[in-house]
């Protein structure tokens, strides 16, 4: 039997693959600086009118979450496919599961950390609230990990395919709806003088959903597309 | 002990093989013979399990490789077309890496030691995408010498390999068949291990 403990595994995947993107470092940087431009965007469209501009704040920086995190979706698992990595990977003598979830946790901290980090910046651009500001980063937080986990399924689902990166999209982006109307919506709740904690508790939710079941949906649509 | 019993597997509508039956012992190595597109890669594939065949039976020491899932993956080494080694890393990395991943941690002297053997010496930590494509199969070879899996499964192990390299690699499968080990492989060049006549296997 293998030598290889759990653990070990999920550490030697994620090392390897923070490794790997530090080698390549413009894939990290172009998801963060699309971010910061769609968000960026806003302001200068539809005017300078502070009270519109702090109202619109969250639900323009998780629409840009969500459309950065797609644009990052293709590279989860394609690099892996098109040099046979990925072939070794599925003979690993250890849960397949796990090593996707490896992958996905590899990948948030790549292209959902940078964006949760630089948020509450992009929010002063809107004149955000301290409270409001922080509440969001928590919901980030919370609800970027979802992104990376339901985005795991659909990037493994169209593996090979061409045009994959428009169909992950079309695939994914109704199952995050969810996450975007309970990120918003505490947000919302904090500027409106209520308590973020339902929403918040509800993304907690999902995070642990995703956690339990995305992992092995995950692997077995790999199995698939490696058929 | 590998046993195959009546297997078939199809790719689409089109039938590639079926009724392949074998048993491979230790110390045996098979050779899949066919022409291009008759089911060579698809059937190795196959018994790495990422193909679900349509019929038959695959055991390995007696029991369904289905039911054994990941201790069968434990007990086999697959080298595929791909050589599964990543450009922005260096020879070792690629090879540590590899190795660790099928169970093997090995130290960088260990690691240094089985690209050196396979005419790598100077080479250790140079970023894969300057090597050639010969030497990257090396790289990816490298991994045999350190595996610890019993069965082997090389689908053109000697492609892009130069004269000296094919007579290293027979050596390294005659070690490895000494040792018990099995393999089973497909090539369109010789490959002549000393002392062991190879069983072949017919696709048409």
């Amino acid at each position: 039997m293998s030598n290889l403990s759990l653990h070990g595994l999920m550490a030697l995947v994620i090392s390897r693959d923070l490794t790997l993107a530090m080698r390549r470092r413009s894939d990290v940087l172009t998801t963060l600086i699309f971010f910061v431009m769609v968000v960026s965007l806003f302001p200068l469209a539809v005017g300078s009118e502070i009270e519109m501009l702090r109202k619109m704040a969250p639900g323009v920086v998780w629409v840009a979450a969500l459309l950065a995190s797609m644009l990052s979706l293709g590279r989860m698992f394609s690099a892996d496919y098109l040099d046979g990595t990925l072939e070794q990977m599925l003979l690993v003598p250890q849960s397949l599961s796990m090593l996707v979830l490896s992958k996905i946790i590899a990948h948030w901290m790549l292209s959902g950390l940078p964006l949760v980090l630089i948020a509450p910046v992009l929010g002063l651009q809107f004149d955000m609230a301290g409270d409001a500001l922080l509440i969001m980063v928590v919901a980030l937080l919370l609800g970027t990990p979802v992104l990376s986990m339901v985005g795991a399924i659909g990037a493994a689902l169209t593996l090979g395919l061409r045009g994959g990166g428009v169909l992950v999209s079309l695939l994914v982006l109704p199952l995050c709806i969810p996450v975007l109307i309970f990120g918003t919506g505490a947000v919302a709740a904090i500027t409106d003088g209520m308590s973020a904690a339902a929403n918040l508790s509800l993304l907690g939710a999902f995070l642990l959903m995703s956690l339990l079941f995305t992992p092995w949906v995950a692997a077995q649509a790999l199995r698939i597309s490696m058929e | 002990m590998l046993e195959v019993t009546n297997l078939a597997c199809t790719r689409g509508e089109h039938q590639l093989f079926a009724g392949i039956n074998f048993v491979l012992r230790a110390g045996e190595l098979l050779q899949v013979q066919g022409a291009n597109g008759s089911g060579k890669t698809t059937l190795l594939r196959t018994l790495c399990g990422f193909i679900q065949p349509l019929a038959g039976d695959i055991r390995w020491k007696g029991q369904s490789i289905r039911v054994l899932d990941e201790e069968y993956f434990a007990d086999i080494a697959y080298l595929g077309h791909l050589n599964a080694i990543k450009d922005e890393l260096n020879a070792l990395e690629n090879l540590r890496i590899t190795c660790a991943l099928a169970g093997n941690s090995v130290s960088d002297s260990v690691a240094i030691a089985a690209l050196r053997r396979l005419g790598l010496r100077g080479r250790e930590t140079f970023p894969v995408k300057v090597l050639s494509q010969g030497q990257r199969r090396r790289v990816a070879l490298a991994r045999l010498l350190i595996s610890k899996a019993p069965l082997w499964i090389l689908d053109e192990p000697l492609a892009a390999l130069d004269v000296s390299a094919v007579v290293l690699m027979q050596d390294v499968i005659g070690e490895h068949l000494a040792n018990q080990g099995m393999v089973i492989f497909t090539t369109h060049q010789s490959l002549d291990v000393a002392g062991v006549e190879p069983r072949r296997l017919q696709l048409s």
